[in-house]
């Protein structure tokens, strides 16, 4: 496979041309941030529903941007529907980790994730490791996943 | 004009494995093989300080820098040396004249005027000074071709004070009407600057029919090396205006007290200038006179010509050329959208098949406001390139149309 092929496998253009839970939620209830790219103008907006328990119910994005950008999008939304907020944490650290930029001072809260963590399952989201031979799409594929922090952060302090 | 490929150096190497295709020139040429023994050759022989020592390499040295500075002011028809101030790029020398002309000349009453095509180098230095001053800002609009819509322009000189403009776009290609934009605004008291960044490589320049007052232009966009540029202005303006920046070479005498500046045009070159640099410049000057710009002209024609045609007879319906589309009054900077693809990832392709273009906003985030776009993919063709480079560009764009949209095919 070249170094192309490996970029834009086809689990990426796939969601790239049919983007999963796509749109916008109504704030509130939902919780919402966003997330831009100055150097391409790309902007993403992620939405989030995070029930009493912690659970995140819905999620969706909307935006503009290339094709990793929005499949990374598109990805993201599916690994973490339903899943517990500290599960979509701790998958933003291991994909965020899978491309090799992950900052320990990033923190993604007071979640128990350590080295001694067993390996988070990334499934689907594996196939964007080929970015990593592309340095500047780096920002594009972890673009969604700044917007989503945030906006998980915004969520949980209406709980507190 | 045979194309002259092989004076560069850069353009035999591969890029996956496929001859390199550079079509980014716009954003900076590539370098003939003399500028760079020119500037290799300072290095090595006569490497020294201008304006200083009193020994052979050091009047070698100052000796090739005055000459560039003479070979500039020919080049664009400068009927003195004293009008080039060498600077480190175009968006210095408008700072420059910003800062001391505008710092000087321009109040709460004032307004100058810029276009919706403007490089943000020609925005941000009037937005800074604005804040300062308190003067306004003005943007002439544009058809729907990606000219300049004048229609409208006796209005729009009200109040002006100063005209700031693109002789070239770097988006769109379009050449600007300088002369007529000139006259217009000297009949109301008012001076006219070009940002000629993408004039002066490409089209004969004449500072003295063209009637501007100022003129920015960079080296590396003309077949020299990064790091310098060039302010030309009238030497009435430039005697009246106060100093830059202050520091070394650009006095006559310091004192406790205060400093008295230089004549012209040191008097705006603070500091050890790059004279490799300079150097390099003026080994570009001399490679553009030798291959003959009305030549050059007249290649970056046909091959405009050719590259719009070929682009919309091979990709029909799909491709998007931003600005005038026909070869007349622009330059070969073509702005495409393409099929809807991104153009980060279109450029992301191109590449697979050693095509160098250049996707984002491209500086101009006006602009891209007023074409309704976040980024386009841009084309830029200088005088190496070849019908043969279009056609590739094209094979790279079918690939890329062919990945993200099968069904298209």
């Amino acid at each position: 496979m070249n170094q192309l092929d490996n970029l834009y496998r086809d689990i990426i253009l796939d969601h790239y041309r049919k983007p999963r839970n796509r749109g916008r939620l109504e704030v509130p209830p939902a919780w919402s941030a966003k997330g831009f790219n100055p150097l391409c103008g790309d902007e993403i907006t992620v939405y989030v529903i995070v029930d009493r328990n912690n659970k995140i119910t819905e999620i969706t994005t909307e935006g503009y941007g290339c094709s990793i950008s929005q499949a990374s999008a598109s990805l993201m939304t599916t690994a973490v529907k339903n899943r517990q907020r500290s599960e979509a944490l701790n998958l933003t650290t291991a994909f965020k980790k899978m491309l090799a930029i992950e900052d320990p001072a990033d923190s993604t809260g007071n979640t128990t994730n350590n080295s001694e963590e067993p390996e988070i399952a990334l499934g689907d989201l594996k196939a964007l490791q080929g970015v990593l031979k592309f340095p500047v799409r780096i920002k594009c594929a972890t673009l969604c996943w700044n917007a989503l922090l945030e906006a998980l952060e915004n969520a949980v302090t209406a709980y507190d | 004009m045979n194309t002259p490929k092989s004076d560069f150096p850069l353009l035999s190497r591969t890029i996956n494995g496929r001859p390199i295709v550079y079509l980014d020139s716009a954003a900076t040429s590539q370098k003939p093989q003399s500028v760079i023994d020119a500037m290799n050759e300072f290095y090595r022989s006569y490497n020294a300080n201008t304006h200083r020592g009193a020994y052979t390499i050091a009047e070698e040295a100052t000796d090739a820098l005055e000459t560039t500075r003479r070979n500039v002011a020919r080049f664009i028809n400068s009927d003195s040396p004293s009008g080039v101030v060498f600077t480190k790029n175009v968006t210095e020398s408008i700072n420059l004249v910003a800062r001391s002309w505008g710092g000087a000349n321009l109040g709460p009453q004032d307004t100058v005027l810029i276009t919706e095509m403007e490089h943000h180098g020609n925005i941000v230095p009037w937005h800074i000074m604005a804040a300062e001053k308190g003067f306004k800002l003005r943007w002439i609009p544009l058809d729907e071709n990606g000219r300049l819509d004048l229609s409208n322009l006796e209005q729009l000189l009200d109040g002006v004070k100063l005209v700031s403009i693109s002789a070239a776009s770097n988006v769109l290609g379009t050449v600007n009407p300088i002369r007529r934009l000139a006259d217009a605004a000297h009949a109301v008291d008012a001076l006219i600057l070009a940002d000629a960044a993408q004039y002066v490589p490409h089209l004969q320049t004449d500072v003295q029919s063209s009637g501007v007052d100022f003129l920015c232009f960079t080296g590396h966009k003309m077949c020299g090396p990064t790091g310098v540029g060039v302010l030309w202005g009238r030497s009435e303006l430039l005697e009246e205006m106060t100093p830059f920046l202050g520091g070394g070479n650009m006095i006559l005498d310091v004192t406790k007290n205060g400093y008295l500046p230089n004549e012209l045009p040191y008097k705006f070159e603070a500091g050890t200038l790059p004279i490799a640099e300079i150097i390099g410049l003026g080994a570009a000057v001399e490679y553009l006179t030798k291959t003959g710009m009305q030549q050059i002209k007249a290649h970056e024609e046909q091959l405009t010509a050719y590259a719009l045609h070929a682009l919309k007879e091979r990709c029909g319906d799909d491709i998007v050329i931003h600005g005038p589309q026909t070869p007349d009054e622009r330059i070969g900077v073509l702005s495409i959208a393409y099929n809807n693809i991104h153009p980060h990832d279109l450029a992301q392709v191109l590449n697979e098949y050693g095509v160098c273009v250049r996707a984002g906003h491209h500086c101009a985030k006006p602009l891209m406001r007023v074409l309704g776009v976040n980024a386009t993919t841009r084309v830029s063709l200088y005088l190496y390139n070849d019908t043969s480079d279009v056609d590739t560009l094209i094979e790279a764009l079918h690939a890329a149309r062919d990945l993200f949209t099968p069904s298209a095919n």
